[in-house]
């Protein structure tokens, strides 16, 4: 009897994760996004951590087996997990996550890429021939692909058509309120000048209107000298930018060195959900990017 | 709809001022003025208001906000380049090699002492070289395959297919076939190509039972469980005819492989993956020369079943899982292999001599290696190799042989440098001893360039 017992607790506790939609999430903002409008319908795995390059992660053992499973890989595209993610899939035997079918998501077709490049070539350092794929540091991106992924997991689960479309229009709603306020928030930062490490804030850059006046990389990707960097002092010297903006995931050394010698504040963006400890989801992700970029303005 | 409200309204008023002009007196024209006054300026007030509902209405259009979302945008087209008659075209890459080798003992009398020669393992020439160049092809055939093609071309002016497969894509329940010629997916290195391994040369155990590298022409099938820690069963059938088979003039299987191999992760910075593989083939007439115990060149030859088991790990640490500043690997693989069958003692001087009695052998080998990336850009890596030649039995040849009491070893360290994702420069050293009482000092310098479509990241 006591068994039957254990055997119903158990089969009552294991149904809702079997029933859920597995689904396989390439970066932080797209597991974050998936869960805002899966709610407890899905089951997300994240594949990367906030702190990973998400360009330079390795098909390891643990990401085919869990594509193996998945129902949905929802991915950026436009070349950011070309190093891993066909791997991955082709690895995994799992018919349903191919390019091209239903349990295969891109963002970034969702969205107009930006920084097309003008040159295909390699010594231009790490180009992405079809635009700058870190496209969730625009909210307005992440209302754009909302839709068409709470449709694409209706596809996937009819049975629950009604929830993601009510959970997509609430979350519409709410975002949508959310990006006026930080539109608000930001508006004292319009045309206020700034340096990048990496050219990866194109879209937060052209969203809040700042001006990008240099790049700590000599090229996209390339690792910076000291003479590069010297010559990065002296825009600093003309054009006065109010700050230098690094993601969390790199490495701070190139910002310090020109910090020390320019004066010249460095502001560390989260960049993903989870990238720092306040950007605890997708509200709290923009709520700390603006609060730091106007800190980082203000000093 | 308002504006053009004002319009009329100012019309109406305009006409009305010029019929009435001549009749005003000058309290009618302060009233009319100041009944202009009150429209213009409540007029200007709606207009303000509008002009500052359009503004809003525009932000709100740039950010689609409280309003129900827009439809998605239409899918971005595919970059222009893509159209037209190279639309469908593979993706193309090619690795380029070359070297500045420096080696104190002749490459040309490099063996493994108490090991069978095993094809061209030697380090390579002595001074300026170019290595083995690759050519790449591949792509998606169509919804059901892809395949991928790798020519290997060599400083000696040939080519060969270095693997030809194509991967049955999407079949379902966890099960990948792949078929054609392709690197068996047996131990850890073996299914990588040259130029990503960590060293120049091949560990000696591939060296010994393999001859650098087990190629298979045939069938494979792999298997991923429904489980979240990775568990992979692979099988392989093929024609049996690499080293240490060859080539017997056979229908049906000329060898099996089956392997397990099992991965995941430690927290957020460390990854694994472990295996344990198992090879059975043979050869027919497997023709070699051995010294033997009167110190005379001698052609053998072996008639017999190879069979070779692989044990290896791999742990891989970065922090946070981002390997990007600094990272460590930590690779090894442990080799049994046994052959049994009958051998062939063969003097050139006389066929009466030719001798054909049992043979066994019992071997071993193993190499461990460490990559540590302590800044960007720059690894460095060190390995240690061992063999042990075992025991083996010659039957009634015994007499003809010494006896085999030696561990070949090397030892190497290497420094490399890799300014981007494609391109990588390395300095290597490497002290061998592999005959015994002499050593053989190499030094390599290296470098690996890749042109065209980005590679993928094999774990």
């Amino acid at each position: 009897m006591i068994r039957y017992f254990i055997a119903a607790i158990l089969l009552a506790a294991a149904l809702p994760a079997w029933c859920a939609l597995n689904v396989f999430a390439t970066v932080p903002e797209w597991a974050a996004l998936t869960q805002e409008l899966g709610g407890d319908k899905v089951n997300v795995y994240l594949a990367t951590n906030p702190l990973q390059d998400p360009h330079h992660v390795e098909a390891k053992p643990s990401l085919i087996a869990r594509a193996r499973n998945a129902d949905l890989v929802v991915a950026t595209g436009a070349e950011l997990e070309i190093g891993w993610l066909p791997l991955v899939t082709q690895q995994a035997g799992n018919p349903k996550i191919q390019p091209g079918k239903p349990g295969y998501f891109e963002a970034a077709a969702y969205v107009t890429l930006q920084d097309k490049p003008t040159r295909l070539d390699r010594a231009e350092g790490d180009v992405h021939a079809a635009g700058d794929p870190h496209i969730q540091t625009d909210p307005r991106n992440i209302l754009r692909i909302a839709q068409p992924l709470a449709a694409r997991l209706a596809e996937l689960d009819p049975a629950n058509a009604a929830f993601y479309t009510a959970r997509q229009k609430a979350f519409a709603d709410k975002f949508g309120a959310a990006i006026a306020n930080w539109e608000k928030q930001g508006a004292s930062l319009r045309g206020v000048p700034i340096v990048v490490q990496h050219k990866a804030f194109t879209y937060l850059i052209a969203w809040l209107g700042m001006t990008q006046v240099a790049t700590l990389e000599p090229k996209p990707g390339v690792e910076p000298t000291t003479s590069y960097l010297s010559e990065v002092l002296e825009i600093i010297k003309q054009k006065a930018p109010k700050m230098v903006l690094r993601a969390a995931y790199q490495s701070d050394r190139a910002s310090q060195w020109v910090a020390e010698r320019a004066k010249i504040n460095v502001v560390t963006l989260p960049f993903t959900v989870g990238g720092d400890e306040q950007a605890k989801d997708l509200y709290s992700f923009y709520d700390d990017t603006i609060a730091r970029l106007r800190e980082g303005a203000a000093k | 709809m308002s504006r053009r409200t004002f319009a009329h309204g100012a019309l109406a008023l305009a006409l009305g001022m010029a019929t009435n002009a001549h009749a005003a007196t000058d309290a009618d024209l302060d009233a009319i003025r100041g009944e202009i006054r009150q429209l213009k300026e409540s007029y200007e007030a709606r207009i303000r208001a509008l002009e500052d509902r359009l503004k809003n209405a525009e932000a709100a259009a740039v950010a689609p906000a409280a309003a129900p979302p827009s439809p998605p945008e239409p899918v971005a087209a595919a970059p222009a380049a893509a159209g037209g008659i190279a639309a469908f075209n593979p993706a193309i890459s090619a690795v380029l090699q070359g070297a500045y080798i420096n080696l104190s003992q002749d490459p040309s009398k490099y063996m493994l002492f108490g090991f069978v020669p095993s094809g061209d393992i030697a380090p390579g020439p002595r001074g300026f070289s170019i290595a083995e160049s690759e050519l790449n092809l591949s792509a998606s055939v169509d919804h059901l395959f892809a395949a991928a093609l790798t020519f290997s071309l060599t400083p000696d002016d040939t080519v060969s297919v270095e693997e030809a497969y194509a991967v049955a894509t999407g079949l379902p329940y966890g099960i990948t076939p792949k078929f054609g010629r392709f690197f068996s997916g047996l131990g850890y290195q073996n299914e990588q190509h040259q130029h990503v391994w960590d060293f120049y040369d091949a560990p000696l155990v591939y060296q010994a039972f393999f001859g650098g590298q087990y190629t298979q022409n045939g069938v494979q099938v792999k298997w991923v469980a429904p489980t979240d820690t990775f568990i992979e069963l692979g099988g392989e059938v093929g024609s049996g005819t690499n080293y240490p088979g060859n080539d017997r003039n056979k229908n049906g299987i000329g060898d099996g492989v089956v392997y397990v191999h099992a991965g995941g992760d430690v927290g957020t910075s460390n990854s694994w993956r472990a295996g344990l593989s198992y090879l059975q083939t043979a050869s027919s007439d497997r023709a070699y020369s051995i010294v033997d115990a009167s110190g005379i060149d001698t052609p053998v030859s072996f008639t017999g079943r190879s069979r070779i088991a692989v044990a290896d790990l791999v742990w891989k640490w970065a922090p946070e899982g981002n390997p990007r500043e600094r990272n460590f690997k930590l690779q090894g693989e442990y080799m049994w292999r046994r052959e049994s069958g009958d051998l062939t003692y063969d003097t050139n001087v006389n066929a009466a001599l030719a001798a054909t009695s049992s043979y066994s052998s019992r071997q071993s080998g193993y190499y461990v290696q460490g990559v540590y990336q302590f800044m960007p850009e720059w690894r460095f890596g060190a390995r240690y190799d061992w063999l042990d030649a075992g025991s083996v039995s010659y039957g009634d040849n015994g007499a003809y042989f010494g006896d085999v009491d030696f561990h070949p070893q090397r030892t190497s360290v290497m420094l490399d440098w890799t300014p981007s994702e494609f391109s990588r420069l390395r300095l290597q050293y490497s002290q061998a001893r592999l005959v015994p009482g002499v050593t053989d000092n190499q030094w390599f310098l290296q470098y690996i360039l890749t042109l065209g479509a980005h590679g993928a990241h094999r774990y």
